[in-house]
């Protein structure tokens, strides 16, 4: 990694947070003080086995949770002070999302799905289009742009997703075991789209998985186990 | 997301579940259909009865009789040589009215509200012919400014004019010998009246209008204008001393035409107090309206019940769908989608639910009533023509649906309500 002559603020910066689920008895511990700094541009990759935490951690991170301690910066700006709409918004505008289910609406058509973002950014139909459009063209899905979501086979719907999540151009792709419903070679496919938004978009990118091959394509990988950050390595440059 | 976006997802997601949300319609429909009938049922007989009342009176007059004292005490009343009463229908001894004079018109008028007074004298026909043509009983009603008769042809007696004038019950069109309605307009009939003295006089009208049947005025009587009214006053009177000449037992009353309801019973009070009785037209079909609104209001409440029942299908109905999109809720709330637009987007579907109901069920109300009242019209009711039994006008329409789309809102707040609160890490969790 080039050394930075002054260091830019994280995009996203976590601060010893934790996150408790139940009162009592049944408290649960999800997180226990995790400290994260995400900086713009990077792949970060977090692992661990199921239920160590890691998909509470993206969840906060994506400031669709709230830590019950500490806090989540965006851009330098803690969260807690943005009030609902600007919640909202920063979600929208700066965050995509990649899930493992997909979640597609299967009765509606591949660009309709595609545009679902700004169609809750309040986007006007004609525009809408257009760069809905211009990210399946990106995915090499145009021509689908008018099929159902429900036709298509699991890489493509996984390409739809993908394409979902940029539509808004996003800053930041949080991928939640991308490849994890898909056979290997289409698993590849959809992988390489990923990483070269991040390389020649510029798109951050963080994947949660326990795949570590997929985990070893990332800049940095950082693993969890019971609600603790255990390692945090950064890739050597090839 | 823009308004236009939610109603367009709104009504896209409405016909996702096709059967659901068509079983949904259904029982909407059901509703809407009834009330649409039962409010037609009221419309229709309303409107006739409020046409009728224009036929059988103006709105801005009474009907004034004196009170004869013995009316209201029991037991015999001791004769009085001067006091004679005229029984005005019901059995003997009832409705007891007493003559009255030109003092007592000096009396009425002096009434505050009383803006006008003129004496009734009832005019009893004995026959009415044109021409040299077959003479035939008839009845002489009384036409009072501002009434308005239903007609098959011509125009309303002018009460104006100095011209005798005359409107003839369609009924007498053929048996007069004219070939239609329009070829009695303009003709001259002769109506027969005996005077004081038992001697016969005609006096000559011209017909200026045919009234159709109705239950008001106008079913069996000649309907005269004021200068024949006067003519066939004059020709019974001669014979007559100038006390039994002035003398009459009812008196039209004019009060001012804006005065609303209380003002007109206050009227009616000191009138009452004066020793006088006033009767206005909605007086005499007051009940009669009061018994249909009555009626027509259970039948409301019998398809509210109904749409009642609708209203928990919406709520069932949308509860599945928020189930079913538990997940695609979720992830609009993770791209954004902030509480209030999910509720909208929910509630807005339940509206849409609403107004395709109520549409197809006024639109088909609408089209049944019209068919059954076209075919009462020919049947049941053909003595009683202008008579529609379900008529429909828009703003009743219009409101059937606004009521129904609103009760579909209602209903659908508990569904959107528990979609806005839903947390988009659960939904997306949620398999």
């Amino acid at each position: 990694m080039a050394a930075i002559a002054s260091p830019p603020t994280p995009i996203i910066t976590a601060n010893d947070v934790h996150r408790s689920y139940g009162r009592g008895q049944n408290r649960f511990d999800a997180l226990r003080g995790v400290s994260l700094e995400v900086e713009e541009g990077e792949s970060l990759a977090i692992v661990g086995k199921s239920g160590s935490g890691k998909s509470t951690l993206m969840h906060l991170l994506a400031l669709l949770d709230e830590p019950t301690v500490g806090s989540v910066e965006l851009s330098g700006v803690d969260a807690r002070t943005l009030r609902r709409g600007a919640l909202n918004r920063a979600r929208n505008q700066t965050f995509g999302f990649v899930f493992q289910q997909f979640f597609l609406t299967p009765s509606a058509t591949v660009l309709e799905n595609v545009v679902l973002p700004l169609t809750i950014a309040g986007v006007g139909r004609r525009e809408r289009r257009r760069r809905g459009l211009a990210a399946l063209e990106q995915l090499e899905l145009a021509d689908k742009a008018g099929t159902r979501a429900v036709n298509l086979s699991g890489g493509q719907k996984q390409r739809v997703v993908i394409a979902r999540a940029l539509v808004n151009r996003p800053r930041v792709i949080f991928a939640d075991e991308p490849t994890g419903n898909l056979d290997s070679a289409t698993g590849a496919i959809v992988e390489d789209i990923l990483f070269t938004l991040n390389r020649e978009h510029g798109i951050t990118l963080i994947v949660v998985t326990h795949d570590d091959d997929l985990a070893a394509r990332c800049d940095r990988r950082i693993a969890v186990r019971d609600g603790l950050v255990v390692g945090d390595s950064v890739r050597s440059a090839a | 997301m823009r308004a236009v976006d939610v109603i367009a997802s709104a009504v896209a997601n409405t016909f996702r579940a096709k059967t659901r949300t068509a079983l949904t319609v259904l029982a909407i429909v059901v509703g809407a259909f009834t009330l649409t009938i039962t409010t037609g049922l009221g419309t229709g007989i309303n409107r006739y009865i409020d046409d009728t009342v224009a036929s059988i009176g103006a709105d801005d007059v009474m009907t004034v009789t004196k009170q004869a004292e013995a009316a209201t005490t029991g037991g015999p009343t001791e004769y009085d040589p001067d006091r004679t009463t005229s029984s005005l229908g019901g059995a003997p001894g009832q409705n007891l009215v007493e003559r009255m004079g030109p003092d007592d018109l000096d009396a009425l008028a002096a009434i505050d509200g009383v803006e006008r007074v003129s004496p009734v004298h009832p005019v009893s026909a004995d026959f009415v012919r044109v021409g040299d043509g077959t003479a035939y009983e008839a009845t002489v009603g009384s036409f009072i400014p501002g009434m308005r008769l239903q007609l098959a042809a011509g125009a309303q007696p002018d009460a104006d004019s100095a011209q005798p004038q005359v409107a003839i019950p369609v009924s007498y069109v053929e048996p007069l010998g004219f070939d239609d309605a329009d070829a009695a307009i303009g003709a001259t009939a002769t109506i027969g009246v005996t005077d004081a003295d038992g001697l016969q006089t005609t006096v000559d009208a011209t017909i200026v209008a045919v009234a159709e049947d109705s239950f008001g005025a106008g079913g069996s009587s000649l309907t005269p204008n004021d200068a024949l009214d006067d003519a066939l006053v004059a020709a019974q009177s001669v014979g007559l001393t100038e006390a039994q000449r002035g003398a009459f037992t009812q008196a039209t009353v004019w009060f001012d035409a804006d005065a609303t309801e209380a003002e007109v019973d206050a009227l009616q009070q000191r009138l009452d107090e004066a020793g006088y009785t006033g009767t206005t037209v909605a007086d005499q079909l007051g009940t009669f309206t009061a018994i249909i609104d009555g009626i027509v209001l259970v039948l409301n409440a019998f398809a509210v019940i109904a749409l009642l029942a609708a209203s928990f299908g919406i709520v069932n109905t949308l509860l599945m769908s928020v189930q079913d999109r538990t997940r695609e809720i979720g992830l609009m709330k993770a791209m954004g989608m902030p509480s209030g637009r999910v509720f909208g987007l929910f509630s807005t579907e339940a509206t849409t639910i609403g107004f395709l109901g109520s549409a197809i069920g006024a639109g088909a109300g609408m089209l049944v009533g019209t068919g059954v009242s076209r075919a009462l019209a020919g049947g049941l009711f053909a003595d009683l023509p202008g008579f529609t039994l379900i008529a429909f006008d828009p703003v009743s329409i219009a409101t059937i649906i606004l009521v129904v789309m609103a009760v579909a809102f209602l209903a659908g707040t508990i569904p959107a309500a528990r979609a806005a609160r839903q947390d988009p890490i659960e939904s997306l969790r949620y398999e």
